[in-house]
């Protein structure tokens, strides 16, 4: 059972008031007419799927309703941030520690 | 309020008011009328747990900007509460305002206020804000008495504990196999905002949960609730 911490409420809680979203800091190509189908089909439906550190978009469903970033490491599960919309996230790369 | 102002209100913010309280003579039922109907009147002796239905208020959500000095001043100028911090709630004798995101509080109070109430804000605020009636959608149901806690440890994964749970804190959590906000009204005594649908669901499940600690489905008379001590006494290992 994860135990998220909520950057919004400011606590920790239950897995259960949580929904994960899918991958963060996609970017919307600036001028859809102008880019190629390539770039607007990855766009739309292509992920990364990362052995590793992940950054995800979760919500806190039953709590505030608010949409939040996480880092996460998907092969221990490993929650090692939250941060709200339109930060950047402080862990980018494992440090020795942390590589599983 | 007078007609004039009602409808200076009305042309500035283009957007449909109206009194949603049923006309004389359309009886309004609460999502849980019929609890109420067949539910055994009996109290047992001594009860741990008192259980009603706060039916029929006016729930409006408040959409802002807290930040926003124009917002948490007309708020305050028309409820008479300031808007209250992360997870906390302000109350005065009618209303109560809490809490339910950075952007969003809940305003409880009288249930044929709301039209007043809401006409009240509008005339305060201004700029990007949203006042929506939601007294439709949920309800209120009050859980009270020495063991009341009891039912929402074993009801809710969020820790109820004084030490994490003080009086006037809200918290939005899972309730069974549903949700509710629960707001501490009192050392023992707590609100729950249930959504209209789940209510009865809700309802059912405080029930089967109080069975053990003897259940009143009345109000308990003043004081009956206040009573911490006997608490400590009937549960010394929860504390």
């Amino acid at each position: 059972m994860f135990y998220i911490y909520c950057p919004y409420c400011g606590e920790h809680r239950e897995e259960e008031e949580f929904h994960p979203k899918g991958q963060a800091h996609l970017s919307r190509p600036t001028d859809p007419d102008a880019c190629s189908d390539e770039e607007w089909g990855d766009y739309l439906y292509f992920r990364d799927n990362p052995r590793g550190l992940h950054h995800e978009i979760w919500v806190h469903a039953i709590g505030c309703r608010k949409f939040f970033n996480a880092t996460r490491d998907t092969q221990s599960y490993e929650i090692l941030e939250t941060y709200r919309m339109g930060d950047a996230p402080r862990v980018t790369h494992f440090t020795d520690t942390q590589k599983s | 309020m007078s007609e004039a102002i009602n409808k200076a209100v009305l042309e500035s913010t283009q957007i449909a008011i109206m009194e949603q309280l049923p006309e004389t003579g359309v009886p309004a039922r609460s999502p849980l009328a019929h609890q109420q109907q067949t539910a055994s009147r009996t109290a047992p002796e001594n009860p741990g747990v008192y259980l009603w239905e706060s039916a029929l208020k006016t729930h409006l959500a408040l959409r802002g900007d807290a930040n926003n000095a124009d917002f948490a001043n007309g708020v305050e100028a028309a409820t008479g509460l300031a808007l209250p911090e992360v997870l906390q709630s302000n109350h005065n004798n009618e209303w109560a305002l809490s809490w339910i995101a950075p952007d969003e509080w809940l305003l409880t109070g009288p249930g044929d206020q709301a039209l007043a109430m809401e006409m009240s804000l509008r005339e305060q605020l201004g700029g990007h804000y949203a006042v929506i009636n939601v007294g439709g959608g949920q309800t209120l149901v009050r859980l009270a008495g020495p063991r009341a806690r009891s039912v929402l440890m074993k009801s809710c994964p969020y820790d109820v504990h004084d030490r994490n749970f003080p009086v006037g804190k809200v918290v939005n959590t899972v309730l069974g196999k549903s949700q509710a906000t629960l707001r501490r009204v009192g050392d023992d005594e707590w609100e729950l905002v249930v959504r209209r649908s789940f209510a009865d669901y809700i309802w059912r499940w405080l029930v089967d949960a109080s069975q053990e600690y003897r259940l009143s489905l009345e109000q308990p008379t003043q004081g009956a609730s206040k009573n911490r001590a006997g608490r400590l006494q009937a549960s010394p290992v929860e504390n």
